[in-house]
């Protein structure tokens, strides 16, 4: 009866997502409610990490933050993300890339997946 | 013993859903009923006022004699793979071979009551079991998980009853109160709660109303 399960996920799936992977560089865009106002942040950086899954996807976002290296973890389906624009490909060799917490500056660049 | 009508349910598994806010919620879908009332027990006969119910019918292939004389009377062709008794005020009500499902008694945003056999753990220390802190790992320890003292030698020279010490751990009988159903899902049977309820997944369980 797992079926029941699965068809509860694919109602409150979002089908609006792009495809991204690990590498690529990604802007997310936050719904943040302020009181009775609501607006939309951007967190830009890139995707060290995915969980696949169905309800529970998700992926972590990291980026440099004035020099501090700054990591957010969003479930793939939660509707507090309004949308995500993939702004650059990137050819990696791994599916996490932890191991760039470790590195600073160019050492951190990633290449295009695309040239 | 609740004075609730209830249902039987067995367990599917968890899974999350976002509420109005966007904040994501861990629920547990039970598949419920739809069960079928098989004997009505009165003060009068049996000394108490309680309701029998069936869920998930076995066929009459699968049933003992016994079963198939005991659900005779509320027209079913076989027993049943569960049976149990829910204590009501108003036995008067229900009638023999009566469906219940789960619309008849629970709507959204209900309290419920979820009783169920936990998840064995085997035979446990005292940590796991009853949560104790255990000693320090390394620095020339030689205390890690152990219980420590269980009791005073010259007095009482004995270890007081009830002390916590390692033993089976699980397959008890619990019951989670006051779980909220997020959703009911009627053409399937299924009943969405919030929060975890005890068990495996497929594991029989008896949803009460408050």
């Amino acid at each position: 009866m797992a079926t029941v399960l699965e068809q509860m996920a694919r109602e409150n799936m979002r089908y609006d997502i792009p495809e991204f992977r690990p590498g690529d560089t990604v802007s997310v865009h936050l719904r943040i409610i302020e009181g009775a106002k609501e607006r939309i942040q951007i967190f830009k950086g890139v995707v060290i990490a995915q969980r696949r899954g169905m309800m529970g996807a998700s992926f972590t976002v990291r980026k440099m933050s004035h020099g501090v290296g700054v990591e957010k973890s969003f479930p793939f389906h939660s509707p507090k993300i309004d949308k995500i624009e993939v702004d650059n490909q990137g050819r990696v060799r791994r599916s996490k890339l932890y191991y760039l917490r470790e590195l600073r500056g160019k050492a951190a660049r990633i290449k295009d997946r695309n040239i | 013993m609740p004075k609730t009508i209830g249902l039987l349910g067995k367990k599917l598994g968890m899974t999350r859903v976002y509420d109005e806010e966007g904040q994501a919620v861990p629920v547990t879908a039970l598949e419920t009923g739809p069960c079928t009332v098989l004997q009505i027990k009165t003060v009068e006969r049996d000394g108490y006022n309680a309701i029998q119910l069936g869920f998930a019918a076995k066929k009459a292939s699968r049933s003992i004699k016994p079963e198939i004389g005991h659900t005779k009377a509320s027209g079913q062709q076989g027993g049943f793979y569960h049976i149990r008794e829910f204590r009501v005020d108003d036995p008067g009500r229900y009638e023999v071979g009566q469906a219940i499902n789960i619309n008849d008694i629970f709507k959204v945003g209900d309290l419920v009551d979820i009783k169920g056999t936990s998840k064995g753990k085997g035979f446990q220390g005292v940590m796991k079991r009853h949560g104790f802190k255990g000693g320090p790992g390394g620095h020339g320890s030689m205390f890690h998980r152990a219980p420590g003292s269980i009791g005073c030698s010259a007095w009482p020279s004995r270890v007081i009853k009830g002390n916590k010490m390692p033993g089976h751990m699980g397959s008890a009988v619990v019951t989670k109160k006051n779980l909220i159903v997020i959703d009911i899902r009627n053409e399937d049977n299924v009943m969405v709660v919030k929060g975890s309820v005890p068990g495996a997944k497929q594991g029989l369980l008896q949803i009460f109303t408050k």
